[in-house]
């Protein structure tokens, strides 16, 4: 499906990433965690082909992407975005935006398939109530299904998502992640997913690529990635690791400067 | 969407209409009224009335100017805002047209269009405007990620450059040359070479048929840069082409008006609120739009101080600069950028 070969990139010169090296088989769920600034972001741009690697390459299907044309790359992988500034268009016209891919140059109105797509995206993401609101109307929770549902409607086989629970409640944290799941399980689709948060990241993902400073320093299931020695050495914090109590993955906990004091003492 | 295609449908009718209707009142006002009546009756004369060649040696073709540069430089502006997503920004305020206009300058002053021809003025103004173009966008760019924050200001400043640049031509030049320059420089439609009124409407027409080959390009762009990537935009050559036909556009038309500023600013703003943000009906009823805006300041212009005439770009400047001030202190954010 994914691979990144040898993957060098950055930003004018300096690097951020290097000597990235992994696969993402089909229809696997893949977490990508890490330290803020470690290079996670930078990672799905490269992925997209927002960043030129300067060394090494990434292939879909043995194909690298650079050589891939633009309407076929968004046809294959199809990319949630972490923040979006409002727009002034309506919800529908939004996810229609993700038919692009499919249109043809001197096309310029949407076929009936391709509505009748973006209304299927719409109700697989429980947002079909919100098709004819602007988008600037609508919350936090829901724009980010929103922009999930027009993902979908690129119709493609890999999803990346760059946090997709930032800045929601827990409810909205726990319906979108399921959703993802089950988009996952249901359709087929491969998702890679940059996470912040540990717990969330363990609870959902099959397989974890934890990043720091640039580097892949670990990956593997939550259970061999997230040991308390790994994330304090990694996270520079000192943290507990226990056995979530329903699901038996790990689950992080914090302890803070006050009881490491009691404690120490 | 059908729906859709019969609302889009109904407002270019509109348009059209209004269109004609602008289109006959500036036939009929001016230091010499005409009514349409008498209008009719001067065409069946035919030609050699002094009424005649009052219409269509001076009057026609100034509409037909006032229709190709409104819609060339609100078509322009509308590319602009699309590119830059800031609703602020057009060929004036991104100082664009003072590109083009130290183009056309120079080459009055150093006689290009003597030796070459009266076509090296618009390629003149092409070059000068497709230089700011490029710098004010490689200004704008951070880490590969175009920054509004700045731009306007950028803009602005390039203005003020480009006005001094002319004023320094101008005090270095001969007096028939200034003469020349002076008339040019205040924003006129009034331009005797058929040649030129000609090529102008070839160019705004030839800059809306591309732009439309773009339309969800630039749907795709008010995402942002890095979201029409991931929707399959070809961004780089999209842009490349867009910022040309961009600058074609604004060269052509100061290389025939002078400056003219706002007219991409005042247009869109105005339209937006009725048509909606897709480019697929924003470029042409803003095109439709600006070339009405455009041919009635123009009459304006002839009937204020009649027999006297204004400069169309103080009736632009005067309306285009209020809206502008008025739309920043409503919103903070454009100029700040999301």
């Amino acid at each position: 499906m994914l691979e990144l070969k040898n993957l060098a990139c950055g930003y004018d010169s300096k690097p951020v990433l290097q000597d990235i090296e992994f696969k993402v088989e089909d229809k696997e769920f893949v977490g990508i965690i890490g330290p803020n600034g470690s290079g996670k972001t930078t990672l799905l741009r490269a992925i997209t082909r927002v960043l030129k690697p300067s060394k090494g390459a990434v292939f879909l299907n043995g194909k690298n992407i650079w050589q891939m044309r633009f309407k076929d790359l968004a046809r294959y992988v199809a990319v949630v975005p972490q923040n979006f500034g409002g727009v002034d268009m309506s919800v529908e016209d939004f996810v229609l935006l993700g038919r692009i891919p499919y249109l043809e140059r001197l096309q310029f109105f949407e076929s009936k398939m391709d509505l009748f797509i973006a209304e299927r995206c719409l109700s697989l993401t429980d947002t079909l109530k919100l098709k004819g609101k602007l988008m600037s109307e609508i919350s936090g929770g829901e724009s980010q299904l929103v922009l999930i549902a027009r993902a979908l409607a690129q119709e493609p086989k890999l999803l990346l998502l760059d946090e997709p629970t930032a800045h929601l409640d827990i409810t909205h944290q726990v319906s979108i992640l399921d959703l993802i799941k089950r988009l996952n399980k249901e359709l087929g689709l491969t998702v890679v997913m940059v996470l912040h948060d540990l717990n969330l990241a363990s609870e959902y993902c099959q397989r974890l690529v934890l990043i720091n400073e640039g580097r892949i320093y670990k990956t593997g299931t939550p259970q061999e990635v997230l040991s308390y020695k790994i994330i304090e050495e990694v996270y520079k914090t000192v943290v507990v690791v226990e056995k979530n109590p329903v699901s038996s993955k790990p689950y992080v906990v914090l302890v803070s400067q006050e009881e490491k004091e009691k404690r120490g003492k | 969407m059908r729906k859709k295609v019969i609302h889009w449908a109904f407002w270019v009718l509109v348009l059209f209409c209004l269109l004609l209707g602008i289109a006959l009142f500036s036939l009929c006002v001016g230091s010499v009224d005409m009514p349409l009546k008498k209008i009719l009756k001067v065409i069946f004369e035919g030609r050699g009335s002094s009424e005649y060649s009052i219409l269509f040696d001076i009057r026609l073709p100034r509409i037909i100017l006032g229709f190709a540069i409104g819609g060339a430089l609100s078509l322009a502006g509308v590319i602009l805002q699309g590119m830059f997503r800031n609703p602020l920004v057009e060929p004036y305020t991104l100082g664009i047209s003072g590109g083009a206009a130290v183009g056309v300058c120079l080459n009055i002053v150093l006689g290009l269009s003597r030796g070459l021809g009266i076509i090296s003025l618009p390629i003149c103004g092409f070059l000068g405007a497709i230089l700011v173009i490029l710098l004010v966008y490689s200004l704008s760019i951070r880490k590969g990620i175009l920054k509004i924050q700045g731009l306007l200001l950028t803009g602005v400043m390039i203005s003020f450059i480009s006005s001094s640049l002319i004023m320094l031509i101008m005090s270095v030049s001969h007096t028939e040359d200034l003469h020349g320059i002076v008339f040019w420089v205040m924003g006129s439609l009034e331009e005797p070479n058929w040649l030129l009124i000609k090529l102008a409407l070839g160019i705004a027409v030839f800059g809306l048929a591309v732009s439309y080959l773009f339309c969800f390009d630039l749907n795709a762009f008010s995402l942002g840069e890095e979201e029409a990537l991931h929707l399959g935009i070809n961004v780089e050559r999209a842009k490349r082409l867009l910022f040309v036909v961009a600058s074609l556009l604004t060269g052509f038309s100061v290389s025939v008006a002078g400056i003219i500023g706002f007219v991409g600013l005042v247009v869109p703003h105005f339209i937006r609120m009725f048509v909606g943000s897709d480019h697929r009906i924003l470029l042409i009823s803003s095109f439709l739009c600006g070339a009405i805006f455009l041919i009635f300041c123009d009459s304006l212009a002839r009937i204020i101080i009649a027999p006297l005439e204004l400069p169309v770009g103080v009736i632009t400047g005067i309306l285009g600069g209020s809206l502008f001030i008025y739309t920043l202190s409503k919103k903070q954010v454009s100029l700040e950028g999301k």
